[in-house]
């Protein structure tokens, strides 16, 4: 399973992009905890502006057969939301680290990404 | 349920295994004045001919509608249910109260929960019925939770007019959450409209009204959602509501109701001492996936047949735990398939005789007692089928004396309401004659008469 080596990863099964320039984090499920989940039918998310608390639930990720919450991996506040879930959960299956990223936040202390994994370190809680 | 012998060697065998000298042993910390010393005072017993009789003696000591003609209402009423209604859903293949574990094998348990869901949204307007609840009290518990969910704020507001034991159970619901419930005090027998607009804010989660409410009284559904929408524009608008009076009445979605409740009992429901009801739940589409309890949804097989499924079960206790929308993953199987066949034996147009047979019914009885001396309608509100009487002596008497005449009178609202001691409650469904009816009048003008010579 492919795990690109920009990203940054979650004991939840989430990935996290930072862009260091406007102290934005983008955030999505990796392509295993998609292919886990089976398809996905379903977003509940946070608005825009409310606060993200690092390890606390900021949304429900529902598939046919069960229901996931989503984590956030730092603390900061959501900064947008991909509207385009709303009516294309599936993006999520079909391009989990693209088309299917799921939420931005604005990182109020980018020291929390340093307890983010690698990829290399991921890929072993999934094996 | 069978019955496992426990002799005394399997007592030793217990008792051994939990390292226990004797049963007595295990009663220890019950004080010995708590307990019963030797037999229990009963008599001896008796052969099953001479239980029988002694069963029936005291079942007789009773006083139920199938002898007593009743005019009770206050949420549950004493309507007709046509014989089908209890032929098919004793049949075998219907016959349980438990909503299935393994509910895809059940599809005809399943189509009757979704043709129930269907006739519930035809009746009500609204987008979307849950396979019921509990009650009409519990689900308006669950819509102010619901509502709390939805909006994240953390008050309720329920006018007083709402049937007081629904607003007990809302309360109780609230409450233990962290919940704020206001009440609205009412006016003229509805919900006070100054009240409402000095109590909106944009901190409301929720309003819940009730019409035709606990007093019979229809309430301006329609102009208190705009007031609603203007002052608090999150909060949802949860209207109680009689099934039944749908057949005649605009229904709460023309108000711009987001969700409405009900209690079933009314449709092909015995009254059965006070329960087991339904609790019929519906509400616009929007708020589906906050719903609290089960929906059934059509499909198609592999091999393109139409099919029956629980659909939105991933949001139930028994996948989501504590994170659950509610505590609810069942419903009220046997209650909603009696509602379903009381809708479809009825139809849409013997629902609207009923209603009209209801309202035309009680109008008359209203009409006739208030021309009596000393008794008055209390309120000049329009009324589905329920108004609420004034009388000269305090309505438990009334309800007493009128007993005399094989007649439930109604309900004494002073149980409920401060300052009503001579208010009663009358109810009245297709099922009255106007033979009872008239005998209901020339009871109670008995009463007064017989009231005002001794007062002289």
């Amino acid at each position: 399973m492919h795990f690109p080596d920009d990203l940054k990863y979650t004991e939840e099964h989430e990935w996290a992009k930072y862009d260091e320039s406007q102290g934005i984090i983008t955030i999505g499920i990796t392509g295993f905890a998609q292919s886990e989940l089976g398809d996905i039918v379903f977003l509940e998310l946070p608005d825009i502006g409310s606060e993200a608390q690092a390890g606390e639930p900021l949304g429900t990720i529902e598939a046919v057969k069960t229901v996931a919450d989503l984590y956030s991996p730092v603390t900061g506040t959501v900064s947008d939301v991909n509207e385009a879930l709303d009516d294309a959960p599936e993006l999520i299956n079909d391009d989990p680290y693209g088309k299917g990223w799921i939420l931005k936040i604005e990182v109020s202390d980018p020291q929390e990404l340093e307890g983010l994994l690698s990829a290399e370190k991921y890929k072993t809680l999934t094996e | 349920m069978s019955y496992i012998g426990n002799t005394p060697e399997d007592q030793q065998e217990m008792l051994r295994a939990i390292g226990v000298e004797s049963f007595e042993e295990l009663l220890e910390m019950i004080p010995k004045r708590l307990r019963v010393d030797g037999l229990l005072d009963i008599p001896e017993p008796v052969s099953e001919i001479e239980m029988k009789a002694l069963a029936r003696t005291l079942s007789q000591r009773n006083r139920s509608t199938a002898d007593t003609v009743s005019f009770l209402g206050g949420g549950v009423f004493d309507h007709y249910i046509p014989t089908i209604v209890d032929f098919l859903i004793s049949r075998s293949e219907f016959y349980t109260a438990y909503t299935p574990y393994q509910p895809e094998v059940s599809q005809g348990t399943l189509q009757a929960m979704y043709e129930y869901q269907s006739m519930v949204c035809a009746l009500t307007g609204m987008d979307v019925a849950n396979a019921s609840l509990y009650d009409g009290g519990s689900g308006l518990g669950e819509a102010a939770l619901m509502a709390v969910r939805i909006t994240n704020k953390d008050s309720v507001i329920i006018s007083e007019t709402v049937n007081p034991v629904y607003r007990d159970i809302v309360r109780t619901y609230c409450t233990s959450q962290g919940i704020s419930v206001q009440v609205l005090p009412m006016q003229d027998g509805v919900t006070d409209e100054q009240a409402l607009l000095d109590i909106l804010s944009e901190n409301t989660g929720g309003v819940i009204l009730q019409s035709p409410n606990y007093f019979g009284n229809l309430e301006p559904l329609s102009k208190y959602s705009g007031l609603i929408r203007d002052l608090a524009p999150d909060a949802l608008f949860i209207v109680s509501t009689n099934p039944i009076s749908m057949g005649i009445l605009k229904s709460p979605s023309e108000a711009d109701a987001d969700v409405v409740v009900a209690e079933g009992q009314g449709l092909g429901n015995h009254l059965s001492f006070g329960g087991p009801y339904l609790g019929v739940y519906a509400l616009k589409e929007k708020y589906v996936r906050k719903m609290p309890g089960r929906l059934v949804g059509a499909t198609v097989d592999r091999e393109n047949e139409r099919g029956f499924v629980l659909v939105m079960k991933t949001r139930e206790q028994d996948i989501r735990r504590e994170r659950a929308t509610s505590n609810i993953c069942t419903n009220q199987g046997l209650n909603a398939l009696a509602a379903t066949v009381y809708m479809s034996s009825l139809g849409k147009q013997g629902i609207r005789q009923v209603a009209n047979l209801c309202t035309r019914k009680a109008y008359y009885l209203a009409k006739n007692l208030s021309a009596l001396d000393q008794i008055s309608l209390v309120y000049a509100q329009p009324f589905f089928n329920e108004f609420v009487l004034d009388l000269p002596v305090p309505a438990h008497e009334a309800v007493r004396h009128m007993l005399t005449e094989n007649i439930f009178a109604g309900i004494a609202l002073s149980d409920k309401y401060e300052g009503q001691e001579n208010r009663l409650l009358v109810a009245v469904t297709e099922k009255r004659t106007k033979v009872e009816l008239d005998h209901y009048v020339q009871s109670m003008e008995k009463l007064v008469e017989a009231t005002v010579s001794y007062s002289t």
